[in-house]
């Protein structure tokens, strides 16, 4: 019993680590005033990116940079089509979404010949936390993890740092909630906002990546499968913050190791689907304010232009 | 200030453009250092354009500006605020949920191993707000404040960059007479401080009382620039408009009919769910202006929303011509023959990213003439629009432009042309002249007493006293959301309704004065 709790934590944390390193990139760039729904489609381009890196050098790590630069040049696009040429956020972001998939899956066909699945490429193994891993219990859970989970528990600490402790922070705030005023005491909203947009991109990289070489290590056809919504939901969840975000990521990633457990010791009293859907349950109730309440910021999804 | 100039700031020759619109045509505009300088003009004359291109938020398209004494371009807000310039606009720029002392330091915070420094901004800005005493906590949220703090934190926000050379843009059209007053101390203590300071208003007494020199703006143009104590008011007027303005309401004595609205014991709760209204009960007849006065905050602003179906009530009754509209919807009280003019012309009045053509008929929208079945009519609907511009004077180049690119003072008379044109048998109008400059309040007072004397009732709520003692027939003074006491018009003086509005009973009041 003991063993499959912590089995069951295990696999929390590392069900929930994509989740929340695209969820924080989801807290920059709305926060910002840019909804980027394209985390999805940037998640699954990285992933294939990471794989592909980890394919051709033979090293995991040169994956993991090349999964961020692909991510951060796809936000770039949608950074182009939502704060220049002012087009609407939802559209820029699903064609994203839509190139993603076609994309990685014609590439997948044109590098390897075969639908559906690559090779199988190194991945970038696990970490082992000296002292913590000795600690009983806590040690199980936390002491040996593949990296990004770690990667990903420090970048809450430094996002919070960052959004909510600098005047880099302040602005980001400013510029999602009311340009106008941001802008008449001299702050470049465009400017800000471009790099909002960019840091969603590296985040969202960083999670494509903790998919394909972290949690496994093959790219599927298909693989991120809407975590870049449950991520824009646990993003919502978490009211725009990181701390937020990642309680809720975690709550979500408890529910999928739920099921996952559930599935392999062949408990059926609740049937997996509804375990699936709690994330999107949680979200619509925080939404409509039955858990707490939560407002986006002001100006989100709102092109700036300066009279 | 190196450069002993006199001059603060000179602006040579400004013209700026928009899209249809000449809103500066060659202006020349002089502040001396150390003087209150007033900037008159009709709406849309074009006040806010000159101070934008002075704050640097546009561009001007030809023209000069000098900043004592060198020239400069202000291509951005940055350069104004590093020339000592600060604005406080007509439109607030405060980002709601943050603090006041977020808000003033914003842009440049004060930082400490790279992270903001919030305990010296909190000190920065009690030690300003103690400096010019005007007690802001810094630590409050702006959506907790009140307006007035509001506009104090606005101030803050020049001060803080160390303006000297500042721009209030219609600071005192927000305000109550006590704030407007108190802002007049602040001004007087920043002159003091050897700060400058341009000040639009549309009100000619503080003009008068406050300004060292006005100039004069008109269609554009700069006509004139006066010493305020060589003008009178009237001439002011006059200057502004182009012609004669009478600044008194003339009106003959009112022929009340039968009872049109009862407000029967009316208990609501304000947007934080405390009592607002605790009840209210008057009567508005036929043939009369009634005219509700009362220190802003005592629920003036939730008697308009639950008369007009705005605001949900807890208890009480309100009868329009014998029917029971209590809780009814918006739409059902605008079929009473309702017609509301709201207190926040960009919160409840217009759309703002509508054309000015759509905002025209919002609320008539669904019948004819300008709908048909499910489809619109846009060409009556503009048609009429066309009509209403010229017959309000409104300045736009056409029906088209979105409301928001619109003067301040032309969008409240876009909801006036909307809300007369509906020919109501009742108007709520809750400070129906907020933001219009003297011709347009001319105009809106005659249209008020037009409709008083056709027959029909004008529930007047306006926090200016002067409004209210020139158009009521008979006033209510509401206090704490209860109405003291109804006085006819005969009865009534600034001093008892001053009194009254501070919560005395009318009887107290009498005795108080024999
Ligand atoms: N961003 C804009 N786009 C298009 N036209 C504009 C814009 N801003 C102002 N205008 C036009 O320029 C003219 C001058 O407007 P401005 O706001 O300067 O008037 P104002 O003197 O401040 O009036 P008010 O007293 O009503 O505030 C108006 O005709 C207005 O419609
Ligand atoms: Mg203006």
């Amino acid at each position: 019993m003991l063993n499959s709790m912590i089995a069951l934590l295990n696999t929390t944390l590392r069900m929930a680590t994509p989740l929340i390193l695209a969820a924080l990139g989801g807290v920059f760039t709305e926060r910002s005033g840019v909804i980027n729904i394209a985390l999805e489609g940037i998640m699954l381009i990285s992933a294939f990116m990471a794989m592909a890196g980890s394919y051709l050098t033979g090293n995991p790590w040169l994956g993991v940079l090349t999964a961020i630069i692909f991510g951060i040049l796809v936000s770039l696009i949608h950074a182009i089509l939502s704060i220049s040429l002012k087009a609407d956020q939802i559209v820029s972001g699903t064609a994203i979404n839509i190139f993603a998939t076609g994309l990685t899956a014609f590439l997948l066909r044109v590098m390897f010949e075969s639908a559906g699945q690559s090779p199988s490429v190194t991945d970038v193994g696990t970490w082992t936390i000296p002292i913590i891993n000795d600690i009983p219990i806590i040690g199980d859970v936390l002491g040996e993890q593949i990296p990004f989970v770690y990667i990903a528990l420090i970048l809450v600490a430094i996002s919070y740092w960052v959004l909510f402790k600098t005047p880099f922070g302040l602005r980001i705030r400013a510029v999602g909630e009311h340009p106008a005023a941001a802008d008449s005491v001299g702050i470049n909203v465009i400017k800000t906002r471009y790099i909002a947009v960019l840091i969603s991109g590296f985040f969202a990289g960083l999670a494509g990546a903790s998919i394909s070489i972290g949690l496994l290590d093959v790219f599927v056809e298909n693989m991120t499968s809407g975590r870049g919504f449950i991520a824009l939901a646990a993003m919502i969840f978490g009211r725009w913050t990181p701390q937020g975000a990642l309680l809720a990521a975690l709550l979500f990633g408890f529910a999928d190791a739920l099921q996952m457990l559930a599935q392999s010791i062949g408990l059926d009293f609740i049937p997996r689907q509804f375990l699936l859907m709690l994330p999107y349950v949680l979200t619509i109730l925080a939404l409509t304010g039955v858990i707490g309440s939560s407002e986006p910021p002001a100006a989100s999804g709102e092109p700036y232009e300066k009279e | 200030m190196s450069n002993q100039n006199s001059l603060a700031v000179d602006m040579q020759g400004i013209t700026k453009r928009f899209p249809g619109v000449l809103a500066n045509d060659n202006v020349d505009f002089q502040l001396k250092r150390g003087e209150i300088h007033a900037l008159l003009g009709e709406n849309g004359a074009g006040k806010s354009t000159l101070m934008k291109c002075l704050y640097g938020l546009y561009q001007a398209d030809e023209g000069d500006i000098f900043i004592y004494g060198d020239k400069v371009k202000i291509n951005t807000p940055n350069v104004a605020i590093n020339k000592g310039i600060g604005m406080v606009h007509q439109h607030f720029m405060l980002v709601q949920p943050f603090t006041v002392a977020e808000n003033i330091v914003l842009g440049s915070e004060p930082t400490k191993n790279n992270m903001i420094d919030m305990k010296k901004a909190i000190q920065d800005v009690e030690k300003l707000s103690e400096q010019y005493g005007l007690n802001v906590d810094p630590r409050a949220k702006i959506h907790e404040i009140s307006v007035g703090m509001q506009q104090r934190v606005e101030i803050l926000k020049t001060l803080y960059r160390g303006a000297d050379i500042l721009i209030l843009d219609e600071p005192t059209a927000v305000l109550t007479p006590q704030e407007v007053h108190e802002l007049i101390e602040i001004m007087e203590s920043l002159t003091n401080e050897g700060k400058s300071i341009i000040f639009i208003t549309h009100k000619l007494k503080e003009v008068k009382s406050i300004a060292d020199r006005v100039t004069v703006i008109r269609r554009g143009k700069s006509i004139d620039v006066v010493d305020t104590a060589d003008a009178t008011t009237n001439e002011l007027a006059n200057m502004m408009v182009g012609r004669e303005v009478i600044l008194e309401v003339e009106k003959s004595a009112a022929e009340p009919g039968e009872v049109i609205l009862e407000v029967e014991n009316v208990h609501a709760d304000n947007d934080r769910n405390l009592p607002a209204l605790n009840g209210t009960s008057f009567q508005v007849k036929r043939g009369e202006i009634f005219g509700i006065a009362g220190v802003d905050g005592n629920g003036q602003s939730e008697l308009a929303e639950v008369m007009t179906g705005l605001r949900k009530l807890k208890s009480g009754k309100i009868m329009i011509n014998g029917k029971n509209i209590t809780n009814y919807s918006t739409r059902d009280i605008i079929e009473s023959g309702v017609s509301h003019i709201p207190e926040d012309r960009q919160k409840r009045g217009l759309v703002l990213d509508f054309s000015l053509f759509e905002n025209m008929i919002l609320g008539s929208h669904y019948k004819p003439p300008y709908a048909s079945g499910v489809n619109m009519n846009y060409s009556s609907i503009k048609k009429e629009s066309k009509r209403l511009i010229k017959e309000f004077d409104i300045r736009t180049p056409n029906e088209e432009v979105l409301a928001k690119s619109l003067s301040g003072g032309n969008q409240q008379k876009v909801i006036l042309a909307r809300e007369f044109n509906r020919n109501p048998e009742l108007l709520i109008a809750a400070q129906p002249t907020r933001g219009v400059d003297v011709g347009a309040i001319e105009f809106i007072h005659k249209r008020l007493v037009e409709q008083r004397d056709a027959g029909k009732a004008v529930l007047l709520i306006s926090l200016e006293l002067d409004e209210i003692l020139s158009l009521s027939d008979r006033i209510a003074v509401i206090y704490e959301g209860k109405i003291v006491d109804i006085l006819d018009i005969k009865d009534a003086t600034e001093e008892k309704l001053g009194l009254m509005m501070a919560g005395a009973e009318s009887e107290t009041v009498v005795e108080g004065g024999e």
